[in-house]
Parts: structure tokens; C-alpha cells; sequence
């Protein structure tokens, strides 16, 4: 249940945050160094990273839980206890994810 | 809202009823939801795999075949995959007719109007030259 309404939060989130981000990180890099260094400075700043923590978070749960309605698809682990433990792993798993991936980043970048 | 056929004609176009796309949007959104599987991973791994983010190392990897056609891939396939996610939300939660018109209307300009911006910026990087 919960998990069902994330998968369209989600969505929702990287459909308009996500994707417009995309786009205005492709434009300001196809023009020029002033432009990058606006989006650059806007997506270090602490809101940015908030914001861009809170897309990857969404880009992980939208796809393991995307991953589990893929199955549901096919008939598969609508048993109650199977399919609660499945709900529960994918955000377990998105956590994890999103959690390993900015610790990476953050102790990489400088 | 289904309509029987004791409506008349006039009822059953006002009822609109089934537009006989469905199983066709549904299929969609699956098959684009495999293809995001595949390039979501792709773009994830190769930003991780890049020795920087700056500018000039971003636009070498997009100026590269195997980074600009990929990218081109996401850029058209996500929001595709957006457009047909956010309409079922919008079906779902907007009952009124006409707003459920317009919010689509509006729904398929942003994401074929952000995709252009996308798609244009990154053929700008890939055939422009590095500087």
C-alpha cells in the first residue's frame, strides 16, 4: 500500500524535478562555462544537494519498486507474506542505495 | 463507466466510454519501464565511472558516440515513460472532463517541449566541436 503510493510519488517527482533537471544540466553544459557554473553552483548548494539526494532517493525506490510491479505483472508474489517482504526490500534497498552512492560522492568530490 | 447498447448514440458519445488505447498505453509504459532499466543503469554507472563531473570531461563523454546515443535513448524513452506515467495519475485524480483535457494537454507540451531542450543540447555537444 505504501509502497504502491511511493511508486507514483516517485514518479511524479522524477518526472518533473528529475527530468527538468536533466534538461537544464544538458542545456547549461552545451552553453558554456558560465552557464555550467550556474547549474553547478545552484545543484552544490545545500538545498541542491538536498534536492538532487531526494531524486536519486526517488530514482532508486521508482526502480526497485518498478521492478517488483514488473513481476506483479506476471501473476507472481501476491502472496501476503511474500509480497510484504518485497515491499519492505525495495525501500530497505533504496535507502541503501541512495545512502552507499552519496557517501561515495561526497567523500570523492574534494 | 461503461454504456450498454440500449444507449442512444448521442448518450454514448457523451459518455465517451473506452477509447480502445488502453491496453496499448499500458504496454507502453512497461516496455519503456525495461528500456529505463537498462539506461538508467547505463547513465548511473557512467557518471560514477567518469574520473570527473566537470565541464569539459561531461561534454568528451556526450561528444562520444557511445555517450551521445544513450543519452539521446534516455532522454526520448524517459520522458515518454513520464508522459504516460503522470496521464494515469491525472485520469486518476482529475474526475472533471474538461480539466482532465487541459491538464493533459498542458502534461504533453512540457514533456515534448523539455525533451526538445534535452535533445537539442545534447546534439549541440555532440556535433559541436570540444573546445
Amino acid at each position: 500500500m505504501v509502497v504502491s503510493i511511493l511508486h507514483r510519488a516517485t514518479g511524479v517527482a522524477l518526472s518533473f524535478a528529475g527530468l527538468g533537471i536533466l534538461a537544464w544540466w544538458l542545456f547549461a553544459l552545451s552553453s558554456g562555462p558560465d552557464a555550467f557554473a550556474t547549474f553547478t553552483k545552484a545543484a552544490t548548494s545545500p538545498l541542491g544537494l538536498v534536492v538532487l539526494i531526494g531524486i536519486t532517493w526517488s530514482f532508486f525506490q521508482h526502480l526497485l519498486s518498478g521492478i517488483r510491479h514488473l513481476v506483479m505483472d506476471t501473476g507472481a508474489a501476491f502472496e501476503l507474506g511474500i509480497n510484504k517482504t518485497f515491499a519492505i526490500l525495495t525501500i530497505v534497498g533504496s535507502v541503501l542505495l541512495t545512502a552507499v552512492l552519496w557517501f561515495y560522492l561526497l567523500g570523492v568530490a574534494k | 463507466m461503461s454504456l450498454g447498447d440500449s444507449a442512444t448514440p448521442l448518450g454514448r458519445v457523451r459518455g465517451l466510454g473506452s477509447a480502445h488505447h488502453g491496453g496499448e498505453h499500458w504496454l507502453t509504459e512497461r516496455v519503456t519501464s525495461v528500456a529505463l532499466l537498462f539506461l538508467g543503469t547505463w547513465l548511473l554507472a557512467s557518471l560514477l565511472l567518469l574520473p570527473k563531473l566537470d565541464q569539459r570531461t561531461l561534454i568528451e563523454w556526450l561528444h562520444a558516440p557511445s555517450g551521445a546515443i544513450p543519452m539521446g535513448l534516455f532522454v526520448i524513452v524517459g520522458f515518454r515513460h513520464a508522459l504516460d506515467g503522470v496521464k494515469v495519475v491525472v485520469d486518476d485524480y482529475v474526475h472533471q472532463e474538461g480539466s482532465r483535457f487541459t491538464w493533459n494537454i498542458l502534461l504533453l507540451f512540457l514533456a515534448v517541449g523539455g525533451g526538445a531542450i534535452a535533445l537539442f543540447a545534447l546534439a549541440r555537444i555532440a556535433f559541436g566541436s570540444i573546445a
